[in-house]
């Protein structure tokens, strides 16, 4: 035993004690105990992977059997392998740095022990859903990490922008969740168990053209899960709206763990989905299709924190792209940069905006490079990184996703190499926009104290030797092997090419010619116009969804069903006695004269019945 | 002693038919009389129509079962108009009519 379950543990104790007694604490006391309990997390999960090193198969631990019900047995199991290995450090590495940076930047909220709370039940959750054994205890740790999702988009839930954000995000997840729980059921009808290690074993004992339609289906729901919670097309909206939440979890949940969450679900789910070939093609095209919206739409943006919730959701495409064409291991691989590198812009933008005194519009930033030079220097890093600089950790887990299209369809390869360009391109543009040239606000920019800027130093440097440093390919070597292993040192340089002339035209356009994209918007006007509206997409769904729901509630399940039937209903019977009474009201007159009137009439008709019937009977007679 | 000769003459339905002409009258004396001591002489009518009948059925049929019915009702009818005719005596005597109509301090 290696008590996994103590890795979760800490957040939830920590949670306990801010939840309960924060508010009696100081914010000295709240900040070490939050911080105390992922620092405790992140290094219990090292001393486990340290004993269990090198981990060639999967560790579990079994605790209880949590639910039994006829054949459907769900114990309580954690369980580590190479993948789990990888999601812990970056859960556990990166949610330590976060909770310490955020420690500075929430320092004047309100609310700031549940802000904390929220924060490690969030690292609770996370935890459970990737040690999770089977796909209900990750569905509870999946469902866990979208209510604290909720909870810290609506973090300033006076604002009426930031509580309606919570809820798009949770109900647009809910769309998601209810494929994966679909998904469910049809593992459990097709294996009979939902532990992780059995049903790949039976999924890869099937006989294909026995499972082929199964699996597909099985595969195709958890996709429907994934693109909810990763933020994929058709329901990647509900991302760039979270970033109404507090900017410290922008970076943790809503770039670096939570929402590679489906990433991490469709790679424990590989065998599955390597008997699904259509299911597989579909995941590829979805990333595809949603790198190349998210970055067009990333460009036109001036909100520095949309910029970069675009850019997540684009390089979440990347994944999937990377996942639909089997390369799981280099998916991954982005899954763990991405996480040191957005985790880093989103934290370097929160320090500029923290030195602007709340200024998110990159309209009014500009020339802050000599006024915060570490937040200038650290988020130079992360854009080096994300932009496929050579070398940078963000460089090697493109090339390997890009070499891995290439292998699989070039015409993806060529769109995915587009779609780096832009990436370089508009993360260029918003470090044009916001350090470069002329400040153009009116606050008076501050460096960020040291509790925020060296968090930031630790991520600058694994944003450039991320990469290097974690080869995560050859770390799931055991669980993924890689089939076309030889570098093509062709398209290495095609891939870095793009992102250099992203950057190169970046240049041109916002600091050589700072005129020059106010022209070309204005020369392209309706193709403009969509993309900075974000293809209309919200609009669109407004009107297909959104209005219908809501009009279809208000006419039909409230004005007719609640007011016209069920009321009706009620009321009618009650008018109905009410007039019944009335009529039969007349009869009881206190008269006895009347009375006896009515026993006459009585007698008189039963008489003439019983003279009819005695006359019909004797009749047939 | 020999038995009486029996009127063969009237048949059954004659005294049938008179039983319910007094009854009719007595009902309708009832419902449609104001003064209480006729409608209670019409109860009385009422009465004597139906121990006419069980008196037919009775002899008809050569059963005495309607004879001691007739008695019953004789007895019950006795005391009904000695209780009756006192009530009657009072409420005159309290209200000064005997209007049934105008007797209906128990309506609301």
């Amino acid at each position: 035993m290696h008590h996994l379950w103590l890795i979760p543990f800490f957040p939830l104790a920590g949670f306990l004690v801010n939840g309960l007694f924060g508010k009696r604490l100081s914010k000295g006391a709240v900040g070490m105990v939050a911080i105390g309990s992922v620092v405790l997390s992140f290094l219990w999960a090292l001393k486990a992977l340290f004993g269990l090193a090198p981990l060639e198969t999967a560790h579990v631990e079994r605790y209880f059997t949590w639910i039994q019900s006829g054949s459907l047995v769900i114990p309580y199991e954690l369980a580590v392998d190479r993948l789990t290995a990888i999601m812990l450090m970056v859960v556990t590495g990166i949610g330590s740095l976060i909770h310490i940076y955020a420690t500075g930047y929430m320092h004047e909220e309100e609310g700031f022990y549940r802000f904390f709370a929220y924060l490690n039940l969030f690292m609770f959750f996370m935890l459970t859903l990737v040690l999770a054994n089977n796909y209900l205890l990750l569905f509870v740790g999946w469902e866990g990490v979208g209510l604290c999702s909720y909870l810290l988009i609506g973090f300033y839930f006076l604002k009426h922008s930031a509580s309606t954000a919570g809820n798009k995000a949770f109900i647009v997840n809910r769309i998601g969740d209810a494929g994966y729980s679909v998904a469910i059921f049809l593992i459990f009808l097709t294996f009979g168990t939902l532990d992780f290690p059995k049903v790949m074993e039976a999924a890869k004992a099937l006989p294909v053209e026995a499972s082929a339609g199964i699996l597909t289906a099985i595969c195709l729901l958890l996709l429907v899960g994934a693109t909810g919670k990763s933020a994929q097309v058709p329901l990647y909206v509900w991302l760039p709206d979270a970033m109404e939440g507090p900017t410290p979890v922008s970076a943790l949940i809503h770039a670096a763990t939570m929402v590679t969450a489906g990433v991490y679900m469709v790679t424990r789910s590989a065998a599955l989905f390597l008997h699904a070939p259509i299911a597989m093609e579909t995941v590829a095209w979805i990333g595809l299709a949603t790198a190349v919206m998210a970055a067009t739409i990333g460009i036109t943006q001036y909100d520095i924190k949309k910029v970069y919730a675009y850019s997540t959701v684009s390089q979440l495409g990347y994944m999937f792209l990377a996942l639909g064409v089997g390369a799981f291991s280099a998916g991954i691989w982005h899954v763990v940069t991405h996480a040191f590198f957005k985790a880093l812009l989103f934290l370097g933008a929160g320090s500029v905006i923290h030195a602007l005194h709340h200024e998110q519009d990159m309209r009014h930033m500009g020339g802050l490079r000599k006024k915060i030079p570490i937040t200038f220097a650290v988020l130079t890093c992360a854009w080096l990184a994300i932009s496929g600089v050579p070398f940078t950790s963000g460089w090697y887990s493109k090339e390997a996703i890009l070499g891995a299209v290439h292998h699989h369809s070039p015409l993806m390869y060529w769109i995915g190499v587009g779609t780096a360009a832009v990436t370089a391109f508009y993360v260029s543009r918003s470090m044009f926009m916001t350090f470069w040239g002329e400040y153009k606000g009116h606050a008076h920019p501050h460096e960020s104290p040291p509790v925020m800027w060296l968090p930031l130093a630790a991520l600058a440097v694994l944003s450039l030797a991320g990469g290097a440093l974690f080869n995560v390919p050859h770390i799931l070597e055991p669980m993924f092997p890689q089939g076309h292993g030889e570098h093509d040192f062709m398209l290495e340089v095609i891939g870095s090419g793009a992102g250099l002339l992203g950057i190169a035209l970046a240049y041109v356009m916002y600091v050589a010619n700072p005129g020059l994209p106010a022209s070309i918007a204005s020369s392209l006007g309706g193709v403009y116009r969509l993309v900075y509206n974000k293809y209309y997409v919200d609009e669109a769904y407004d009107a297909a969804v959104v209005r219908p729901i809501v009009n279809g509630s208000r006419t039909g399940l409230w004005q007719f069903a609640d007011v016209w039937l069920i009321d009706g209903m009620v009321n009618g019977a009650g008018s109905f006695a009410r007039w019944l009474g009335g009529g039969l009201r007349r009869l009881q007159s206190g008269s006895i004269r009347a009375y006896a009137a009515w026993v006459v009439a009585g007698a008189v008709i039963f008489i003439i019945a019983a003279g009819a019937i005695a006359g019909v009977q004797g009749g047939l007679r | 002693m020999p038995p009486l000769p029996v009127p063969a003459a009237v048949p059954l339905s004659y005294y049938l038919i008179l039983s319910a002409v007094l009854f009719a009258l007595g009902v309708a004396g009832f419902l449609f009389r104001r003064s209480l001591i006729t409608v209670f002489m019409s109860i009385e009518l009422m009465l004597n129509a139906v121990n006419l009948t069980f008196v037919a059925f009775s002899y008809q049929h050569k059963q005495v079962d309607g004879h001691l019915f007739t008695f019953f009702v004789m007895v019950v009818a006795a005391a009904e108009a000695a209780v009756g005719l006192a009530i009657i005596l009072t409420v005159y005597k309290n209200r000064g009519t005997l209007a049934v109509d105008e007797i209906d301090s128990l309506k609301l």
